[in-house]
């Protein structure tokens, strides 16, 4: 594939609309930053996800363009580290620690308890689009163990009851 | 601005004087984990009350890093460590501010805990607990700084190096290799262009020192890299942090910018010739980046792929030049060795573990939480003195250390000694320092599927022994815990493990087999019920079929 330099957008399926989209602007300051080098590439993934929530393959080749550096390249370090997702997150962002702590307090009988009544596995969204699992390989909080993070907040010594519960009260809170 | 060293003690006694103007410090630990559990509440309570009662004058409330005991957070301490309350709530406020100078709120008290802190030799977290991490005064005021003037000023950059080395520092990210071997090496190699790499990538699951460290003191990592940068001859760093430390970054990058605006940082530091900078690059979610040629590879922006070695980082590092690469615990190390010397460091641990080492002590124990102890310290005294045993009566059954490249150590060596050759012999590592305690209702079995699942996701793919093995190896792990595995598949298994262990490309490959061979080992008992007899002995595996 060609990378090319003009932004992303005017396809419906991404998340950014033509030229001016203002969620590129933290990206474009991260390149020029690092001066537009190549080995800004992993810092760039960084931002553009903060801006857009995920990697499209707009923002891909947009990134590709204006770094210099190969798509298949971009692709590459794009799918190698777990921090970047490919895919839209849901509303709302569910992350269970599996970190060895966690593990040994509990956090499989949390995934299980997320599985039987949400239907979604880590790294999938529930079909209406609300909540996101994510599972962490360790958030270091391990005095705390099971821990979790709920849209940015981390919380500590959870159950499968209390996470449940917390999901189920975005649901409450938000009315589709 | 450029410091000179009046400056640097002028900014020390300002900084002491205003603390002495003080009747009363209340120190509110502002770690991940107590913020987690809501001392930022707490700290603005507190401050509130004071402002209240006009007491703003006579009693300093401060952030303050890690406090130690993460399983009894939010934490405050009073008077620097003379009342130590846990559990702190914003409404325990005003009984708070009514205790100072009385005596203290027995309710909240830490209670039982003293031996967690008596029995601590703190080195790299001497300043955790006591200075607020966002000022770069609190951190010149203890000190802080001293050893970069002192190195200098006052040494060559052969006697850095000399003096790192006698005082018998080993890297505190795992393998445990001689730092003052490791900067000679960089030192010799001749090159004009030259890096400082820190490696803050904690990617092993169950471990919170170095994030601690960073969010609690991150001044003296970016002064022992700075030491080090003059000692082999660089003048640029890099710290490689998680991307998954969030506060640890944004601290980091707020000591970074203090730094260079005191001149501690950037052309001309203490007006010698020498320049240092330091960059922030973020990792992102790899655990194979924590080997340096894949943290390097990271670092240009490329797959964190390793690479074999030689040649070493040391002649071929970042950007083909050549590059010293050391842990946050290596480098927090650094600067009380400069400044107290090689023979005050060297005086602390064992023979051939000199020092301390902090743990991040968690699992099932009463207390968990960030510990540092000298080397040589035993396994009892770490889980039962420290940790303060095993919670809900249940019995102690292994101490997993080194992560997914460790080993689970099992009760017959409680008594033994930690240091690097010791654990060892035993079959696991030092590894960076996570030690999770196992108790009687853990399957060891699982335990290692644990292990092997973490690996075989995280294997970068390069080389086929780590790819394939550690799938193969996860799989026979996952049929002996379903009840599903006859002897054959045993012998298999440890077959896979000796392949693994000798042919694959990097530490990551090579040390997975660990936590299988050693329970193996310890816990042979247990492998022999999954497949003999179909049951679990730990009774955790009862809910068969789960093969993820």
């Amino acid at each position: 594939m060609q990378a090319d330099n003009s932004p992303p957008g005017g396809q419906s399926s991404t998340p950014s609309s033509p030229p001016a989209d203002p969620r590129l602007r933290l990206v474009d300051r991260t390149m020029q930053l690092y001066h537009h080098e190549g080995h800004a590439l992993i810092e760039t993934l960084h931002a553009a996800q903060e801006s857009f929530g995920y990697l499209d393959e707009g923002i891909m080749h947009y990134i590709a363009g204006r770094l210099r550096v190969p798509l298949s390249r971009v692709f590459a370090v794009a799918t190698f580290y777990h921090a970047f997702t490919l895919k839209p997150p849901g509303k709302h962002t569910c992350v269970i620690c599996l970190g060895t702590a966690c593990y040994i307090g509990g956090s499989r009988a949390i995934l299980d308890g997320i599985r039987d009544r949400e239907g979604i596995a880590a790294g999938e969204t529930t079909a209406d689009g609300e909540v996101s699992l994510v599972v962490a390989r360790c958030l270091g909080s391990c005095g705390l163990a099971p821990a979790g993070v709920f849209d940015g907040e981390v919380a500590g010594r959870l159950d499968p009851q209390q996470v449940l519960d917390r999901i189920g009260r975005w649901r409450h809170d938000d009315p589709a | 601005m450029i410091l000179h060293s009046e400056d640097l003690h002028r900014i020390a006694r300002d900084e002491q004087d205003r603390r002495d103007g003080f009747r009363h410090q209340v120190h509110v630990c502002m770690a991940a984990g107590c913020l987690s559990c809501g001392s930022g509440e707490v700290k603005q309570a507190l401050e509130a009350e004071v402002a209240r009662r006009g007491l703003a004058g006579r009693c300093q409330v401060k952030g303050v890093g890690c406090l130690g005991l993460c399983a009894a957070g939010p934490l405050v301490a009073v008077d620097d460590g003379a009342t130590r309350y846990q559990g702190v709530q914003a409404a325990d406020a005003a009984a708070i501010v009514d205790a100072l100078g009385g005596s203290p709120v027995e309710r909240l008290r830490c209670s039982g805990d003293m031996a967690f802190f008596q029995r601590q030799t703190r080195i790299v977290t001497e300043n955790c607990g006591r200075i607020d991490p966002e000022r770069i005064e609190e951190y010149i005021a203890a000190a802080g700084y001293h050893g970069l003037h002192r190195a200098l000023t006052g040494m060559s950059r052969q006697e850095v190096i000399d003096e790192v080395g006698h005082s018998g520092l080993r890297g505190r990210g795992g393998a445990g290799f001689p730092a003052g071997l490791k900067w000679t090496a960089v030192a010799k190699a001749g090159d004009s262009l030259k890096f400082v790499i820190c490696n803050a990538d904690e990617g092993d699951p169950g471990a919170f020192m170095d994030r601690s460290v960073l969010e609690s003191d991150p001044h003296r990592v970016i002064e022992g890299m700075a030491i080090a940068g003059y000692a082999i001859g660089a003048s640029q760093g890099f710290i490689y942090v998680r991307a998954e430390y969030p506060l640890a970054v944004k601290r980091v990058r707020h000591a970074l910018a203090q730094a260079e605006r005191l001149g501690l940082l950037g052309n001309g530091i203490f007006h010698t010739p020498f320049t240092f900078h330091i960059k922030v690059r973020l990792g992102a979610g790899a655990f194979v980046c924590g080997e340096e040629t894949a943290l390097i590879a990271s670092i240009e922006g490329r797959m964190g792929r390793p690479r074999p070695r030689p040649p070493f980082p040391a002649e071929f590092g970042l950007w083909e030049h050549p590059t010293l690469i050391n842990n946050v615990e290596t480098f927090a190390n650094v600067a009380p060795i400069i400044r107290n010397g090689a023979a005050w460091f060297s005086a602390i641990g064992t023979e051939k573990s000199r020092g301390t080492k902090v743990f991040a002590l968690a699992g099932k124990v009463v207390n968990t939480g960030l510990i540092e102890v000298p080397m040589g310290t035993t396994l009892r005294d770490i889980v039962f003195e420290i940790g303060g045993g095993i919670p809900g009566g249940r019995r102690f059954k292994a101490v997993q250390t080194g992560g997914p490249s460790g080993g689970c150590i099992p009760s017959q060596f409680l008594d033994m000694p930690v240091d690097y050759e010791s654990l060892a012999q035993v079959g696991s590592i030092m590894g960076s320092g996570g030690m999770i305690v196992i108790d009687d209702s853990a399957c060891m079995v699982d335990v290692a599927r644990f292990f092997m699942e973490f690996c075989m996701t995280e294997s970068c793919g390069k080389c086929v022994p780590c790819r394939v093995g550690t799938r193969q190896i996860h799989d026979l792990l996952a049929r002996i815990t379903a009840g599903q595995a006859t002897p054959a598949d045993q012998a298999t298994l440890e077959d896979l493990c000796d392949l693994v262990r000798h042919t694959s490309l990097c530490g990551l490959g090579q040390s997975s087999p660990n936590p299988v061979l050693t329970t193996l080992k310890y816990f042979r008992d247990e492998y022999h019920a999954h497949i003999h007899e179909r049951r679990c002995l730990a009774g955790a595996c009862s809910a068969a079929g789960e093969v993820v």
